[in-house]
């Protein structure tokens, strides 16, 4: 699903070049789910932002679904991160005037997709994130942990391959976390490829298979049964 | 995806949800365009009060006053009194019957006039007909003097509206007779005039009547010369110099004399007055488009504000699959429409102050029936939808090319 081959990625800042991801080697077969782990600095937020297409690279490759992803225009990516990929984000990242189902149903609004089926579609993800009651809510009116289901069910409302999820617990409480994890788990298993970036050691757990990250080397790749 | 009916009720859904915004980039434009149809109004009504003052007496003349030399010339000696009389009249009128109209008489005196007990002093003006055309005369009861009573010598007068409320107290004043300057006359008309109280305090007589009852003399005081309309203010100058020319060796006087005669053309305040007109029409425009200016900076911020205020929205949106054109488009017709609605309820709004203020301010502020005609207004309300969609474009434009990544950034 995810092939990527002598990854190089630095950041100019002034006058220095910071080199951040050092000849990265990544493979990621279709229904795992990864966990992608690193102190801060280790370039596991940089790599998924890669892969996300959300920025871009100075050498080596990446295809995703077959796909060669490089160079590409903003129109495109805004294409493939639409058609490829879902979002979640530590933050939630939702639209505060837009209500839960609203929200779930905007990447459907970008696919061009009817507004009544756009409806259909996020009432079905809104169910199957358990949160159904709370359709017409604002996400100032719900909980973090709500919040960051609604984010889920918006980045799987698009269909995407490969969900990327950038510290999806970190804002939450043990309980909470365990809760949205469990809820990743499950999507998982229902053939969804995976990843999610954390610096959480109980949370990588729940993986199948960690990716340490330590200044732009993998470290370490352990499958876990 | 500007006709497209989703992508409209998506913009409805960001308004509705988002009132203050929309509220405060409306407002901005409804008042920018509000005080430019105000102020350009008041403009308008400054430049008619104006146009009023100027209106009062036939444009077209020039007048000819008799006074006294000044110099010796050809055997006359200086501080000669010059006057006119009713050979001089006809033989002017003969010599330029081309370029003259009419040649008005007026002789003026003061005189005590006298109606049952009442009586008060006015000034009486003996006049030919053609008077009433050169001083803009409204008759508003009876008739004016005509040829009749010219030639006639009948004592018929008409009087001003003020001299009626004066001495008849608003009984019918037609037909009655009054009594001044030792002789008996028969009220035959009553006129108003723009000039003001004192030209409606005025009476007027036959000067042929005048002439008679006074020692049968034939003296005319000032002529009032009629040109034709249709000649241009160099070529009512190029006549003046001619009548003066003219009158000047008629009268032996010496035409490097300053005195003798005055005349004056009413071309000439006109020419003035036209000219002040159009400092006051610029004075008006430069402060139409200071509003304007202001009004569109005022829009500018606005957007500004606006699209920096989304600019995390605008990255989620991006993450989510949307193309840099559809977040400009998005925002260019948000801001479109916003301006467009509240730029018409200004309009309207405005209009209609400028209708209900009609003339309430003409008496104090000299701004008579204020107005703006709709061209100008339209022209003005799509300036500011034009620079409100051009301040909302360069910003958008800036967020659509903003990397997602940044806009989302956590801190």
């Amino acid at each position: 699903m995810i092939e990527i081959k002598k990854l190089n990625k630095s950041y100019v800042i002034g006058k220095n070049s910071l080199h951040v991801l050092k000849g990265i080697d990544l493979k990621i077969n279709e229904g795992e789910l990864v966990a992608i782990m690193g102190s801060s600095g280790s370039g596991k937020s940089t790599l998924l932002n890669i892969i996300g297409i959300l920025d871009n690279y100075e050498s080596g490759s990446y295809t995703l679904d077959n796909v060669p992803i490089k160079n590409l225009n903003e129109t495109k990516a805004a294409k493939y991160r639409n058609q490829f990929l879902g979002f979640v984000f530590q933050s939630f990242n939702l639209i505060n005037y837009k209500t839960a189902l609203e929200n779930i149903a905007l990447p459907l609004y970008y696919q061009g997709i009817s507004r009544k089926k756009r409806q259909s579609i996020a009432l079905e993800y809104l169910g199957k994130v358990g949160l159904t009651a709370w359709a017409d809510h604002l996400p100032s009116e719900l909980s973090g942990g709500q919040n960051q289901r609604i984010a889920i069910a918006r980045a799987l409302a698009s269909q995407p391959k490969v969900l990327l999820a950038d510290e999806p617990t970190g804002a939450l409480d043990s309980q909470t976390s365990e809760e949205v994890m469990g809820l990743i788990k499950k999507i998982n298993k229902e053939g969804k490829t995976i990843l999610v970036v954390t610096h959480e050691h109980e949370i990588a757990n729940m993986c199948n298979r960690i990716i340490t990250l330590k200044d732009g080397i993998i470290m370490t790749d352990v499958k876990i049964k | 995806m500007i006709f497209n009916k989703d992508s409209w009720k998506e913009i409805f859904d960001t308004i509705k949800k988002n009132k203050l915004r929309t509220f405060l980039s409306g407002f901005t434009v409804a008042m920018g365009i509000f005080i430019f149809i105000i102020l350009f109004g008041f403009g308008n009504g400054l430049q008619n009060s104006f146009a009023k003052f100027f209106t009062d007496d036939q444009i077209n003349t020039i007048r000819i006053y008799p006074s006294s030399t000044s110099l010796p010339y050809r055997g006359y000696a200086s501080n000669r009194r010059i006057e006119f009389t009713n050979q001089d009249l006809i033989e002017i009128k003969e010599n330029f019957k081309l370029e003259v109209e009419d040649i008005v008489v007026r002789n003026t005196r003061f005189n005590q006039i006298k109606y049952k007990e009442k009586s008060n002093n006015y000034q009486v003006r003996a006049v030919s007909p053609g008077h009433k055309e050169a001083e803009v005369t409204i008759i508003m009861k009876g008739r004016y003097l005509n040829e009749g009573d010219m030639t006639k010598k009948k004592k018929h007068i008409v009087i001003g509206r003020l001299v009626e409320q004066d001495l008849f107290d608003g009984k019918k004043a037609i037909g009655e007779y009054i009594f001044g300057n030792g002789h008996s006359w028969r009220v035959v008309g009553v006129f108003q005039d723009e000039g003001g109280d004192r030209e409606e305090r005025t009476l007027y007589v036959p000067y042929t009547t005048l002439q008679e009852i006074e020692k049968k003399n034939d003296k005319i005081e000032q002529m009032i010369v009629v040109y034709n309309s249709n000649m241009t203010y160099d070529q009512s100058v190029i006549l003046e110099n001619k009548l003066e020319h003219y009158i000047k060796e008629k009268k032996f006087i010496s035409p490097d004399d300053n005195r003798g005669i005055y005349i004056s053309n009413t071309g000439e305040e006109i020419e003035n007055s036209q000219n002040f007109a159009s400092v006051l029409q610029m004075i008006v425009s430069f402060i139409g488009i200071g509003t304007l200016i202001a009004g569109i900076i005022g829009i500018s911020n606005i957007m500004v504000f606006v699209v920096k205020e989304r600019t995390k929205e605008l990255g989620i949106r991006k993450a989510i699959g949307a193309t840099p054109k559809s977040i400009i488009t998005m925002i260019l017709q948000e801001s479109i429409f916003i301006t467009t609605i509240s730029g018409y309820a200004g309009l309207i709004l405005a209009m209609i102050v400028l209708k209900l203020i009609g003339n309430n301010l003409e008496e104090k502020y000299f701004i008579s029936n204020p107005y703006i005609d709709t061209g100008n207004a339209l022209m003005a309300t799509l300036i500011l939808i034009f620079f409100g969609a051009l301040a909302g474009y360069l910003p958008a434009r800036k967020a659509a090319k903003i990397k997602p990544i940044i806009a989302l950034r956590d801190k």
